[in-house]
């Protein structure tokens, strides 16, 4: 019981922490919550779904279709609303309440085309089980968690190995500076939207696929648990996402079997809180010293 | 007489970083004394640690001999210093006039109570508060800049509407973190006078600088810190001619 | 618009009196109950928004839990009016202390936090307190809600027509604005606004951070449990799904839009932000998304909000130094 238990949290940890990454790196560049990464995700569920049912009729190339098109739209986010911002150089709150707007409006724009109500949405990775030992494993929760931690590698390599990595450290630093480096500093920002986007679609999609249904709401809830997913790892800390995530999926699951399921929420909630209150730079950042 | 400031062989530490090592130092009253060095010698670190912003590793700070090294920032301020910084924090949104008000917070005592209900004790705090913002105003020339905003000064007033800040909550002991950087020698030459003026009026100061001429002309006396120790100490006579720190400057300039 | 401000700081005591006025006429003026409706409704706003403007605004905390002090005091007065037939006055101060004392309790550990930490933990209190009210179903019948709250009674009178209801409002709108324009221009609101500006700098004057931090948490969780208790008694029937974190970001974007630490603002804000959807019935099915477009055109083309960066008080200062000169100027001729 307990195993299946931490099994199914993992699986659902794990899209978490693919969508805490996008916070993550989004923080790290540009020292802002993008609030919109919740809804971005719920829309790459609609968009996968709705090129496979209305144009495409194959699930893999609507799916691969619908992770562009919401890579696109993260772009857009950041070319027709952050950036603009920038150039102004506005207080950080006032992206952030950008983020909430555009969220806003895509949740509105999901409810308007698609409608409130739950949709059906096809499994198409669900090729049967495996019981090991009392413990069941289906086809989507493995291919869940290894198309999840193919894409951390990935991630990782990409932002610890390589020069666009470099480059946003450098950002994250100093904007200035890093233009007169020779750096393409918007160029490199909107890569990290593209990429957040991306990986929010993908695990929309997954997730629509795990639990057969989607809907217009999903953005918001899974926005806040993720976003406390990536804030318990320790913002801008990769890693401490991807663990954030994951630990994120494992207690509400394990909460909602032992405790309450009315409380599952609100379980990953508290843990959250305490993490920040007695480790304020989450489980895996470091201290800062005040500078004066 | 007693030191309104003594520090007794303070260590500051971060992680394996020393940033101060084993400092001494005191002030008498009514004295204008100078710390010089080279950048990233721990001059604003030390400041920090007289201030409460850090609490030393080792060793112990003395307010008019009480053992002040535990207290909290506020604290500080509320027992007698006063500070400038040297990255001037200013209260931005707030005019010029209510930033200097600001700084009387621990001489007034109106509470919530009293704002709400508009007591005696607010409408007179209001109004002493008011005069006293304006002669210390127009003591650092600020008279003209009252109702300005204080992030919309150019940056000379500045600098001297944080010493104005300072001033407003009657300190013992004025710390000022660089007060002539970034101003020419016209600003510079007037500075000196109101710091001079300052000490007329019996303010003892503790002064970085890293206006050589200014800290020559102005300090009695001068310490000198280098990768976190003290080197030399003295009059600036003494202090300029001192092999230590004549090596610590040139040594920076290879 | 200079010219408008500077005519609004001249005469503010003028245009607040005819604006007193206005409000006083108005549902004489205007009686179908859907218009009085709105303007009750404009009028919690407007004590929300004000509220939550001391925390963002003067105090510079993102808070984004605000709404569950609103539910707060809206199950507390539900609860003690349904199950205890506490009169109204009653509810409203036991609705008051309860939200200031919830204000207290998270305010007591996360004040140390900065920046997006203490905007997450204020997201997480907010949702764990809509899953309390949602579970705990003995005390609030979780998602059924709570029926039949009793209409406002103070002294044994009940106020049950749209247009009482209404005055009771707009004197709970005159209280809140008179306490929160109270406190910000008193020695108190110049602590507040210099930990808002620099807290560093403001504890090396003296100022007690911790404490000015909390006092405003309380006070601004007070108030919107206030506006709790009024919502509760008027609408009759509360369940946990007008208290949730989205609900609390839509106050935040209300405050915003007004203008940050502007009284005025955050009253135009919540008048604004409330009429305006209500026009827009038509359009019903597009209104959030009409709502979000205007959120972001407003920060790409007014990112302080519409009186973020007027200060009255500063512009009347300033009118009156220029007056003072210039007499002076022809009494030296």
């Amino acid at each position: 019981m307990f195993l299946q238990q931490l099994i199914n949290g993992i699986t659902i940890g794990s899209t978490y922490a693919l969508v805490a990454i996008g916070y993550s790196m989004v923080f790290g560049v540009l020292e802002l919550i993008n609030f919109a990464n919740g809804a971005v995700y719920m829309l790459g569920g609609y968009l996968t779904l709705m090129l496979y049912t209305g144009l495409v009729g194959n699930f893999g190339l609507s799916f691969a279709l619908g992770i562009l098109l919401t890579g696109a739209i993260g772009y857009c986010i950041d070319r027709f609303g952050l950036r603009r911002l920038r150039a102004k150089k506005v207080p950080k709150i006032t992206g952030l309440i950008t983020t909430l707007g555009i969220s806003t409006i895509i949740e509105n724009a999901v409810r308007i085309f698609f409608g409130s109500e739950t949709k059906p949405y096809p499994n198409r990775i669900d090729f049967g089980q495996i019981t090991l030992g009392g413990v069941t494993i289906s086809s989507s929760q493995m291919i869940i968690l290894l198309v999840s931690v193919f894409l951390m590698t990935i991630t990782s390599l990409m932002v610890y190995r390589t020069k666009m990595g470099k480059a946003m450290l450098a950002i994250s630093q100093s904007q200035e500076a890093s233009l007169l480096m020779g750096i393409n500093v918007n160029a490199i920002i909107s890569l990290t939207f593209i990429i957040s986007s991306a990986l929010a679609a993908i695990a929309g999609t997954m997730v629509g696929m795990y639990y057969q249904n989607i809907d217009a709401s999903m953005g918001f809830s899974v926005g806040m648990k993720t976003l406390a997913s990536a804030v318990l790892g320790g913002v801008g800390v990769l890693p401490g996402a991807m663990v954030g995530g994951v630990l994120m999926g494992v207690f509400e699951t394990l909460g909602a079997s032992y405790i309450s399921s009315g409380y599952r929420d609100a379980i990953s909630f508290a843990i959250l809180i305490i993490v920040i209150l007695f480790k304020p730079s989450g489980l895996f950042g470091r201290k800062q010293i005040t500078k004066v | 007489m007693s030191e309104v400031l003594k520090v007794v062989d303070v260590t500051q530490r971060f992680g394996g970083l020393v940033a101060l090592a084993g400092i001494h130092l005191y002030i008498k009253p009514g004295e204008i004394v100078g710390i010089i060095g080279p950048n990233g010698a721990g001059k604003t670190t030390l400041f920090n640690v007289i201030t409460g912003i850090y609490h030393p590793t080792e060793g112990k700070v003395y307010l008019e001999g009480a053992d002040i090294t535990s207290y909290k920032t506020h604290q500080i301020a509320k027992a007698g210093f006063a500070r400038t910084f040297q990255n001037i924090r200013l209260f931005g949104k707030l005019s010029v006039m209510d930033n200097v008000i600001a700084g009387m917070h621990t001489c007034r005592k109106t509470n919530l109570l009293d704002a709400i209900l508009h007591t005696k004790r607010r409408r007179r705090e209001g109004r002493e508060a008011q005069e006293k913002a304006e002669s210390l105003l127009k003591l650092m020339d600020l008279w003209e800049d009252r109702h300005s905003l204080a992030s919309a000064l150019p940056y000379g007033h500045q600098r001297r509407l944080e010493i104005a800040r300072a001033l407003a909550t009657e300190p013992k002991l004025l710390l000022l973190d660089e007060p002539a950087a970034g101003m020419n020698e016209q600003e510079t030459l007037e500075l000196r006078e109101m710091v001079l003026q300052l000490k007329k009026m019996g303010l003892t100061i503790l002064l970085i600088e890293h206006d050589m001429k200014f800290v020559m002309n102005i300090c009695e006396r001068i310490y000198v810190l280098n990768h976190g120790e003290l080197i030399a100490q003295g009059t600036p006579k003494q202090v300029s001619q001192d092999q230590a720190v004549i090596e610590a400057y040139l040594g920076e300039e290879e | 618009m200079n010219k408008i401000f500077e005519f609004c700081a001249r005469n503010t005591w003028k245009l607040l009196g005819t604006l007193l006025v206005l409000l006083a006429v108005f549902p004489f003026v205007f009686t179908s109950s859907y218009i009085l409706r709105i303007a009750i409704t404009v009028l919690m706003f407007i004590v929300l928004s004000l509220s939550l403007n001391l925390l963002i605004g003067y105090l510079g905390q993102m808070s984004m839990g605000h709404a569950a002090f609103w539910g707060i005091g809206a199950y507390t007065a539900a609860i003690l009016s349904t199950k205890l037939n506490v009169s109204s006055l009653g509810t409203f101060l036991a609705a008051m202390l309860v939200a200031g004392v919830f204000g207290l309790l998270l305010g007591l550990p996360v004040l140390k936090l900065k920046g997006y930490y203490l905007t997450v933990v204020t997201l997480g209190f907010c949702e764990i307190i809509r899953l309390v009210e949602l579970n705990w179903m003995d005390l609030t019948r979780g998602s059924l809600g709570i029926a039949g709250i009793p209409p406002l009674n103070f002294f044994g009178k009940a106020f049950k027509s749209s247009r009482s209801v209404y005055f009771i409002a707009l004197l709970l709108v005159i209280f809140t604005v008179y306490l929160v324009h109270s406190i910000i221009n008193s020695r108190i609101g110049l602590a507040i606004m210099a930990i808002r500006d620099d807290d560093v700098a403001a504890a090396s004057i003296g100022i007690h951070v911790f404490v000015y931090k909390v006092m405003v948490f309380i006070i601004a969780g007070m108030l919107a449990g206030l506006a709790g208790a009024f919502y509760a008694h008027y609408i009759s029937f509360i369940d946990p799904s007008g208290f949730t974190t989205g609900q609390s970001m839509e106050l935040v974007i209300l405050a915003i839009f007004g203008g940050l630490g502007s009284i005025p603002g955050a009253i135009l804000g919540a008048t604004i932000l409330t009429v305006l959807p209500e026009t827009m019935r038509a359009l019903m099915e597009y209104r959030g998304m009409i709502y979000g477009i205007i959120i972001v055109v407003m920060m790409l083309v007014k990112p302080d909000g519409l009186l973020g960066r007027v200060n009255f008080k500063y512009i009347r200062q300033r009118l009156s130094a220029e007056k003072a000169k210039k007499q002076e100027g022809k009494s030296h001729e």
